[in-house]
């Protein structure tokens, strides 16, 4: 068990702005932290810095109480112990299930008994027993992807690096690993950073999300913050899919503000801070309801998702999602009155 | 980077750069300073005699007239195969790589037997020149016909990878727009074929100046003399004493050689039209009423360049002596027990080319596989330029290689004061030299296929460098390696060029003592050893053949 952390930390790929700019982050002793950002915003890089197979350009990287990187000092992958999870799987197509799981152990000269002992129970944590001599050619998705956890498992490392684990499985295959990583995290207690793309993943397993645009981590927060007080419109646009809508603030008090948006007065939560005058705000679809006096949208499009009806609703070029009730009914090209019940005050610009 | 991988790093660049770069390197100074300071009197006296003169007058026609034949016959051919509906397409392209894969001089001794006087099967039917006369095969019409067949694989391949470029759909919306097959060739497949074609003829020129096999057979009895048989004349009628003066020729013949490869290369730059594009075009043009009777013209053809040189060679083998006809009752397989038994420098050429070969092959895969890790994964400059250096010494002609290794190694090694000259190991180490980017392209490609994440994993699970190699990288590239390891052995097991002008007694390949049997008149064992060589090749193939699948695409030339 480990803390991570990076300070000022970047990395530029030649001819290119740095894929990560300058992060400061610090992973907290046995803490499960998502990375969350769009494809191509440099979490894959964030995570090869701490696993030591790209070299920052500036900064300094520490995991427990061992600078791991820092100017010319620079501890190579393989003696930082730290295991990693590929969206790939990466296991040896040459090797049985069996050697790829004990591969670890091979490496630190762990033979015989011990050898056979650590790989079964590795196994069997993640349901594979009885898979020793499966080539990964003769498993599913779901399977590689648990030898590729047992083979990380067996390593018993403090610090476990995920990137996108999950991408290339399907919906249902999802849902039952990610209960596996939790499980997982719950048993080994190490730190865990899991990058993904999915805010549902994110949100759902993660004690703090980090998200990433651009090479830079605009918020870090819990789950639930992030989702109720986005810091800018990039993370309210990116988790929950929230409507970034321009307003005025016209007057903060005691943790509400009364905000003038979409032609309406409404009151909408703020940071303590919150300056007044022209602001964005992050209106999400438990915030708006059907009523009959607010701003009248046109319904543009529509989905039926099971407990309720998606709606699109579109006003002066704002683009509202909302959810309709089975009770309410709404065909394309209705209009519909906008009652806005709630809502965030985004703190800063993009 | 761990101690392990810097101190492989180390070896390796130590390797390539005294294999490869030192002894071009030290042919250049000689050419520019033979007596240690600039001085290019040799240069200018060798380039302004007649007899260099006529060398390159004729290497320049023999070596263009040959490459204008390739062209034709490899382009033909490809189109052949690639757009028309003509069957057995595979064994059609078997046995036209075929001629690329058999060494040149096995090549022209068979057509010679083939054609010659002495020909067992034309006189068997009575078509033999009568005796006497000089086989119709030597000059430079037989020289180049036969480099112009040796070589059109290497332009039937450079064509067939560039129309796996040409993407269907181009082909579509010109059928589409109502153009006629021959119209659709014209217009645009043939265009956008530009740098396939200018690939394939440059390899093929740069190849054809540089064979020794064909004009050492066809040229040499008729006193027509190419630079690289004057090379060989010169060293082997006056020895070291003329190493300055054959240096020069060797630069002229590497200065040629890169003209012919920079315009190569220029000529591709100018119009690269790749277009990307996931199906190639198949269009299966129906050759109609025309299809028996193209079919039955490729057949003869084939069995006019495969069956008859082979079977007159074969005969040659199994006859009692020249001159005797053939029949059931005489045939005898003394020649063969001569050459594998009694003969001392056949034997020895036997075992000589194996091991040579072989150990050749064995070192150049094991260097080729954290050569390319460290070239194309970690982007090593030193090794990335060294893989550069490492092309010269086999696209150059093999005779420069082989002047520049006497240039090193005439003197005993410095500090252990070891001569490798006059011992196999002069030839050993020009095989290294030359055939390392034989071994190294096919790995590389092999790597270009490998998920990367593969030896982070291995990484990150905290194996170093040597332990990654040993259980990781080897064996992903293991079908890789043993390819480009398969290549090197049948090259360097049929290789003349290099062995002819750096072998000695109890150093002799299987190609010298075939050339020596055949420049003395024993045609017959010089056939027996012939047919033995064809018969390792083949067997090579085969196992190449049995790796199947699990190479990547491209790697064996004469698998689809
Ligand atoms: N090895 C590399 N060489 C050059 N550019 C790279 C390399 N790896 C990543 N990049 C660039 O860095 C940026 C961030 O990439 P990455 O970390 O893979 O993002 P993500 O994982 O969030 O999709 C991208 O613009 C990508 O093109
Ligand atoms: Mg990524």
């Amino acid at each position: 068990m480990a803390t991570v952390s990076l300070a000022t930390v970047s990395r530029r790929f030649a001819a290119g702005s740095a894929a990560v700019d300058a992060v400061d982050l610090d992973v907290r002793h046995g803490e499960f932290l998502a990375v969350l950002g769009p494809s191509g915003s440099g979490k894959t890089t964030l995570l090869r810095l701490v696993a030591g197979f790209e070299r920052p350009d500036a900064g300094r990287i520490t995991i427990g109480d061992r600078i791991v990187a820092d100017g010319p000092l620079f501890v190579p992958p393989e003696a930082r112990r730290i295991g990693m999870v590929f969206q790939s799987y990466a296991l040896w197509p040459h090797m049985d299930v069996r050697r790829n799981v004990g591969y670890p152990l091979a490496v630190q000269g762990i033979t015989g008994a011990a050898y056979a002992d650590r790989v079964a129970k590795a196994l069997n944590a993640v349901g594979l027993t009885g898979y020793e001599t499966r080539r990964p050619a003769e498993l599913s998705g779901g399977q590689r992807q648990r030898v590729a956890l047992a083979r990380c498992l067996v390593m018993e490392p403090a610090v476990v690096l995920l990137d996108e684990p999950l991408a290339n499985l399907d919906v249902h295959l999802r849902a039952l690993l990610q209960a596996e990583f939790t499980a997982f995290h719950r048993a080994t207690g190490a730190t865990m950073i899991y990058v993904t793309h999915d805010q549902t993943e994110a949100l759902g397993l993660a004690d703090r999300v980090a998200v990433m645009d651009q090479g830079r981590i605009v918020q870090l927060a819990s789950p639930e913050e992030l989702y109720r007080a986005p810091l800018t419109p990039m993370v309210a646009r990116f988790v929950g899919r929230g409507a970034v809508i321009p307003a005025i603030v016209h007057t903060v008090h005691n943790g509400r503000a009364d905000v003038e948006v979409l032609g309406r007065r409404a009151q909408l939560r703020v940071a303590p801070d919150q300056a007044t005058g022209a602001a964005l705000v992050c209106l999400r679809p438990e915030d708006l309801a059907v009523g009959t006096n607010g701003p009248v949208a046109r319904v543009a499009r529509k989905a039926f998702q099971g407990s309720h009806v998606a709606i699109e609703a579109r006003l002066d070029g704002a683009v509202l999602p909302m959810h309709l009730g089975p009770d309410q009914a709404a065909a394309l090209g209705d209009t519909v009155g906008i009652d806005i019940r709630d809502g965030w005050v985004i703190p800063a610009r993009d | 980077m761990d101690g392990g991988e810097k101190g492989v790093r180390l070896a390796l660049v130590g390797f390539v750069s005294l294999i490869a770069l030192v002894p071009m390197l030290r042919l250049l100074w000689e050419g520019v300073a033979p007596a240690g300071s600039p001085d290019l009197s040799i240069v200018i006296e060798t380039w302004t005699r007649s007899a260099t003169l006529r060398a390159l007058r004729n290497t320049l026609v023999t070596g263009i007239g040959g490459t204008l034949l390739a062209l034709i016959l490899g382009t033909g051919f490809a189109l052949l195969v690639a757009l028309t509906d003509i069957r057995a397409k595979a064994a059609l392209v078997f046995s036209f790589i075929l001629p690329l894969v058999i060494a040149p001089q096995v090549t022209a001794f068979a057509w010679m037997q083939a054609f010659g006087p002495n020909s067992p099967l034309l006189g068997a039917l009575g078509l033999a020149p009568p005796l006497g006369t000089r086989n119709p095969l030597v000059g430079p019409g037989g020289i180049i016909l036969l480099l112009g067949l040796h070589h059109a694989p290497l332009v039937f391949l450079a064509v067939r990878a560039g129309l796996r470029l040409v993407p269907r759909d181009l082909v579509e919306a010109a059928q589409a727009a109502g153009a006629a097959p021959m119209t659709i060739l014209r217009t645009v497949i043939l265009p956008l074929l530009g740098p396939a074609l200018a690939a394939g003829t440059g390899l093929s020129f740069v190849s054809a100046i540089g064979n020794f096999g064909i004009p050492a057979l066809l040229g040499i009895p008729g006193g027509y003399t190419v630079l690289v048989t004057l090379v060989y004349q010169r060293l082997a009628g006056f020895g070291p004493r003329v190493l300055p003066e054959v240096a020069a020729i060797g630069l002229g013949l590497a200065a040629l050689a890169i003209i012919g490869l920079a315009v190569q290369r220029w000529r591709i730059r100018r119009d690269d039209v790749r277009v990307v594009s996931l199906a190639a075009t198949t269009p299966g043009w129906r050759l109609g009423t025309w299809r028996p009777v193209v079919e039955a013209s490729v057949w003869v053809f084939m069995g006019l360049i495969l069956v008859l040189p082979f079977a007159a060679l074969i005969a040659t083998s199994i006859v009692p002596a020249i001159g005797v006809e053939l029949t059931w009752e005489r045939m005898t397989f003394s020649h063969y027990a001569y050459v594998l038994w009694d003969y001392a420098a056949a034997r020895r050429a036997f075992v000589n080319s194996f091991v040579l070969a072989g150990l050749a092959a064995a070192v150049l895969m094991m260097a080729a596989v954290p050569l390319a890790v460290l070239a194309d994964w970690r982007r090593s400059r030193a090794i990335g330029f060294l893989a550069i250096a490492a092309e010269f010494p086999y696209a150059l002609p093999g005779v420069v290689l082989a002047i520049a290794m006497i240039l090193v190694l005439l003197k005993p090694l410095p500090i252990i004061n070891l001569s490798l000259y006059n011992t196999v190991w002069i030839i050993f180490a020009a095989y290294l030299a030359r055939f390392l980017t034989l071994a190294w392209r096919p790995v590389s490609a092999g790597l270009a296929q490998v998920d990367r994440s593969l030896e982070e994993a291995a990484q990150g699970a905290g194996a170093s460098f040597i332990f990654r190699l040993r259980t990781v990288i080897y064996p992903l590239l293991a079908p890789a390696a043993v390819a480009g390891a398969i290549i090197v052995f049948l090259t360097a097991f049929n290789e003349l060029t290099v062995s002819a002008l750096l072998w000695s007694s109890g150093a002799e390949t299987l190609g010298v003592v075939l050339f020596s049997l055949d420049q003395s008149g024993e045609s017959t064992g010089a056939a027996a050893i012939a047919v033995l060589t064809v018969i390792a090749t083949l067997a090579l193939m085969g196992v190449g053949a049995a790796l199947g699948r699990r190479l990547p695409q491209g790697v064996l030339p004469w698998r689809p």
